[in-house]
């Protein structure tokens, strides 16, 4: 990681270490440079399934990212098709289950449930916001897609991504800090 | 009587669909380029600024805005003199989806049943409100509507005696709890009377309006602006992370309705605002 002195982003190397992640504070705008991993609602679900049957997961969770997104189909040449974030709130159900599993991090967009950050702290772990609709953007910082698991559930299916400089911002921090609850105090009338 | 034949509507909602993906309301743009100048939040400019930089790639690169290409929303507006010809308009609306979002690469989103939940792969069916209406046209109005956004839409029956006080607090209370998950900055569309499948209707409906355009009724349009300043004072901001910027317009639509009732109908639109029509 480097913080370049004034500027206001800043350059997260992945995976994610240890010592960056107690570092990073809620409200920061990063860039990410390295692996992630796609999954949604149902990918989830079925990784939730995997894990109550003891069975391997399509993919070592251990210090993992992952990126709730479901793209549009690449055109032909592109490496994918436009890919933001969806809402992480329907992923709560499951996120503290995988946390559990060793994920230490996790891209979408808006607020998490109580538990969900609870398994934040408890696992040091760190919950970024991709800004929502800005799909076209975001793809062009990824450079790579591989197809890992659960090919037939097709936007939905897990790839593996390797993105550059994927901005992002620091929503929930491994203190708790969440800016879903914290952002809209400076700015309220009254 | 004039004759009209269904292939030209299939292939008007297959335009429909792909350019408003890769190209989303101008108006809706121009109001987040004027917000910059008074957004407090250096985070939140910070988004707006993606915002604006994510559209111009979209329709430079012609591609999707957001990758949720949005559940197909049909107003067809249909002249009682027209002959419709060469099939039914119903399957003609739905195959003007299939064409656009298998030619525009755009996601299929839809589940064939709400339990079942089998991706239909080609977004259709879309839903469709058809209005008989006098003359001799078809007027139809695509929307694709995302679905961050739908989720926090909201009816409720109200009292009469909440009045024009119970409507503000309802709305400004809704926006505030639903605080990043419809993507603000947004749009507001809201039905207000009827009963309450007419206040969902209409408050989608509102949607279609020119943005930012007040109502026709003053005491209508005045409350569409107490509405947009209460919400902008809630701190929500870009993607409800805090600042000035949550919403760019409130359009209001009315209907008569029960003297014991106050249907509201909150139909919640994000910066993804992709919507067309077309005259036949
Ligand atoms: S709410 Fe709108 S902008 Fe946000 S992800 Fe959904 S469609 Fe895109």
């Amino acid at each position: 990681m480097s913080r370049v002195a004034g500027a206001e982003v800043v350059e997260i190397e992945l995976p994610l270490r240890e010592e960056v992640i107690a570092r990073l504070e809620m409200g920061e705008m990063c860039h990410l440079t390295g692996v992630i991993y796609t999954a949604r609602d149902a990918a989830h679900k079925r990784m939730v399934e995997a894990l109550d049957r003891q069975e391997p997961l399509p993919f070592d969770l251990r210090g993992e990212v992952i990126y709730y997104v479901g793209p549009t189909p690449p055109k032909p040449g592109a490496v994918i098709g436009s890919a933001g974030p969806t809402t992480s709130g329907r992923m709560d159900a499951y996120t503290p289950r995988i946390l559990d599993a060793g994920l230490k991090g996790m891209i979408g967009k808006a607020g998490r449930s109580r538990p969900v950050i609870d398994a934040i702290v408890k696992h040091g772990a760190v919950y970024f916001a991709a800004i929502g609709g800005t799909a076209a953007l975001l793809s062009r910082s990824i450079k790579k897609v591989e197809m890992v698991a659960y090919e037939d559930l097709g936007t939905e299916a897990i790839r593996k991504l390797w993105v550059e400089r994927f901005p992002a911002v620091v929503a929930i921090d491994c203190h708790g800090n969440n800016i879903f609850e914290e952002g809209f105090k400076k700015y309220a009338a009254e | 009587m004039r004759v009209i034949d269904v292939a030209e509507v299939t292939e008007k909602i297959r335009d429909m669909s792909i350019e408003s993906n890769y190209n989303v309301d101008p108006d809706f743009l121009a109001r987040i380029e004027s917000a910059k100048s008074s957004e407090r939040s250096p985070l939140g400019l910070n988004i707006l600024n993606q915002i604006s930089e994510n559209a111009a790639l979209a329709s430079a690169d012609r591609v999707p805005y957001c990758q949720d290409t949005g559940l197909s929303i049909v107003f067809a507006d249909v002249g009682q003199d027209i002959h419709l010809t060469g099939g039914s308009l119903e399957s003609a609306i739905n195959e003007g989806v299939r064409q656009g979002y298998r030619d525009g690469y755009l996601r299929g989103s839809v589940v064939n049943d709400p339990l079942r939940r089998e991706n239909t792969k080609d977004n259709t069916p879309a839903v469709i409100h058809y209005r008989l209406v006098p003359g001799d046209r078809l007027v139809l109005y695509f929307a694709a509507k995302g679905t961050g956004s739908e989720n926090m839409s909201m009816a409720r029956m109200l009292k009469p005696s909440d009045g024009r006080e119970g409507i503000l607090r309802t709305v400004v209370d809704h926006v505030f709890e639903s605080g990043g998950n419809p993507c603000p900055p947004i749009l507001l569309g809201i039905g207000l009377g009827g009963s309450i499948e007419k206040a969902a209707q209409i408050s989608k409906w509102s949607l279609f309006r020119p943005l930012g355009r007040p109502s026709p009724d003053p005491l209508v349009a005045e409350l569409e602006q107490d509405i947009l300043n209460a919400v902008n004072r809630t701190g929500v901001g870009p993607m409800g992370m805090g600042g000035d910027t949550t919403c760019v317009a409130v359009h209001i639509e009315t209907y008569p309705c029960h003297i014991g009732a106050l249907p509201i109908c909150i139909n919640v639109e994000c910066h993804a605002h992709r919507h067309a029509e077309v005259e036949l």
